[in-house]
């Protein structure tokens, strides 16, 4: 599979490489330098890694009661579902015929576990929840699926250092793999 | 479908071209009698009364809309859902001509709702490994040089693997492809414009809406045929299509062209969001899940006959669309008899780069239940798959990517069904 994309990848890159020169005389003048603080306010991408963590940190028993308060009434008081998604169990399951995905048993990334409730979630109040907020409730899914102790305290550090169950389960796309 | 003519002896038809003549020659004369024979019960009035007084006004309308008497065709939209704020709603394909869909019934599929964004107040901001950070007004977007092309957008779930059964009419099945032309500036314009470093593999994306939603592009498709759009079919972008500014990435899953554009990160790295990683992920029979799986492959479907219409033995043309995210499609088969042969449909011109594509083929239909069938074949050689060939493959639990061919099953009633339920 070394393959058409990555072959376009470099040529691409390659295309790049040798026209940046050029680019830099063909630059337009279009748009305003972005400050550095406007940059760090908007930009709330965390990679996989958890480089990118804010300061903060929360605990499960706090995640708890934050659960209960912003996350149960759509997800279940256990995680277990509701009109929002499971988010609990599911382990094992993957290669059967019903397979469950849920945080425990799918997720590859615990930060991408911060990166998404900090961006969407909760669904009718997005981005309100506080950074210390968002790790205790992390860490209360965690703890429910089993990947962090009942007295864990989730931090930048804590919460990059996790491995999660399902880590390796993701592969490249192949495609085209069926024949007609 | 009720009104086609019932299978007509040739006699029949000799007597229908002359009393055709006969009754055009009448109303051409002005004689104000009623036809005779066929057309005495199928004709309407001589002088309609909307010829014996004035219509609306010009400008009645200060934005047109449909004839009342379409008011049927609307977006296909999910009776109960659990919630509808991350949820889609489908084009009515087998209500629709031509290739290009109308704006109003563009397919949905939102994440956190619709934002009501006002342009004024919208920037998108550049930044990670580019040599100037940059912070555009929706003004300054429509400074770059601009492009316009017609491309197909589809999301990668069109339909789950299981629900191929479920669907009824085509729009139940694929109805979340939809096709426009769109108008914008190169993302790698804006790119440029920034200064890309040399490490820089990916652009992260991200939507102004709810979700924040985030997807990751590979470097190499945002420097080829990636655009910023702000422009659908002449009009500014419905807020449903991301208003004021969205990513379009002709051929790939539609849910990687964030609509609502504010934040395009350049990165050594994909972000790995939960929509690339918990989602838009294709979990194989293994346990294993295929990750990135960008590329919409062939596909087609006869949108007319098609499930839940009614057809009577005789004349029909068959007709559907085909598309390929890998470039042109190349031709299109049809099966009249349950696939034990196939015939190439006619594509309508121009067949244009991962854009919907028209086919037609003449058929008379003898009344004896049937099975037709399309199978779409791009440039690249790929052949759409029968579902069993997918399924013995990917077994029925990846979700997206079901480009399975869809037969219609025809029964002697002349009634069409989804062939699969």
């Amino acid at each position: 599979m070394a393959t058409l994309e990555e072959r376009a990848l470099i040529a691409a890159l390659f295309l790049f490489a040798t026209t940046a020169a050029a680019d830099a005389a063909e630059r337009l003048g279009i748009g305003r330098p972005a400050a550095e603080a406007e940059i760090a306010a908007w930009n709330i991408d965390i990679d996989r890694d958890g480089r990118k963590l804010p300061p903060g940190s929360g605990s499960v028993a706090q995640g708890r009661s934050v659960f209960e308060a912003q996350c149960a009434s759509c997800h279940g008081s256990h995680g277990e579902g509701g009109t929002g998604e499971r988010l609990v169990g599911g382990q094992g399951t993957l290669a059967t015929v019903k397979p469950i995905k849920t945080v425990g048993s799918f997720w590859p990334y615990a930060p991408t576990l911060f990166d998404y409730i900090r961006r969407a979630m909760p669904l009718n109040a997005p981005q309100s929840l506080s950074d210390a907020d968002v790790y205790a409730v992390s860490a209360y899914i965690l703890h429910l699926n089993g990947v962090v102790a009942d007295g864990a305290v989730l931090d930048a550090g804590t919460l990059a250092a996790i491995r999660m169950p399902n880590r390796d389960g993701f592969v490249a796309d192949p495609r085209p793999d069926v024949k007609p | 479908m009720s009104q086609d003519d019932p299978k007509r002896h040739p006699a029949d038809r000799r007597r229908f071209l002359t009393q055709s003549a006969a009754a055009a020659a009448g109303l051409l004369a002005g004689s104000g009698t009623p036809g005779r024979g066929w057309a005495e019960e199928a004709s309407p009035p001589d002088i309609p009364p909307w010829m014996k007084a004035p219509g609306a006004d010009v400008g009645s309308q200060t934005y047109g809309q449909p004839s009342r008497f379409e008011s049927g065709l609307i977006r296909n939209v999910p009776k109960v859902l659990k919630q509808y704020t991350s949820a889609s709603s489908r084009t009515p394909l087998q209500d629709l001509d031509g290739i290009l869909t109308p704006n109003g019934l563009f397919y949905e599929r939102h994440h956190g709702g619709i934002p009501d964004i006002d342009p004024a107040q919208h920037r998108l901001l550049v930044h990670g490994l580019v040599e100037t950070p940059l912070v555009l007004t929706q003004d300054d977007i429509r400074r770059f040089p601009s492009e316009s092309r017609i491309h197909f957008l589809e999301c990668s779930g069109n339909p789950g693997f299981e629900a191929i059964k479920a669907g009824r009419t085509a729009s139940d099945l694929v109805g979340l492809v939809s096709c426009a032309e769109w108008t914008g500036v190169r993302l790698a314009t804006v790119l440029r414009e920034a200064g890309l470093k040399p490490d820089a593999r990916w652009v992260v994306a991200e939507g102004a809406d709810a979700a924040a939603m985030t997807r990751s592009i590979p470097i190499a498709k945002c420097l080829d045929d990636a655009l910023l759009v702000y422009s659908q079919n002449g009009e500014r972008l419905r807020p449903q299509q991301g208003y004021p500014l969205r990513v379009l990435l002709p051929g790939f899953e539609g849910n990687m062209s964030v609509k609502w554009l504010r934040r395009l990160n350049v990165t050594a790295e994909p972000a790995f969001s939960r929509e690339e990683t918990a989602k838009y992920t294709d979990l194989m029979p293994d346990g294993t899940a295929r990750q990135f799986t960008f590329v919409m492959e062939a596909k087609s479907i006869i949108t007319r006959p098609s499930g839940t219409q009614r057809i009577a033995p005789g004349f029909h043309e068959i007709t559907g669309l085909a598309w390929t995210g890998r470039g042109k499609i190349t031709s299109v088969q049809v099966s009249v008899d349950a696939g034990r042969t196939w015939q190439d449909a006619a594509l309508q011109e121009p067949v244009l780069n991962r854009a919907l594509t028209r086919f037609r083929l003449p058929w008379t239909w003898n009344g004896e239940p049937t099975t037709i069938a399309s199978r779409a074949i791009d440039e690249t050689g790929y052949v759409q798959p029968s579902f069993e060939g997918l399924v013995s493959i990917r077994g029925l639990n990846s979700f997206y990517h079901n480009n399975a061919v869809v037969p219609w099953r025809i029964a002697a009633s002349g009634e069409v069904a989804n062939g699969y339920a």
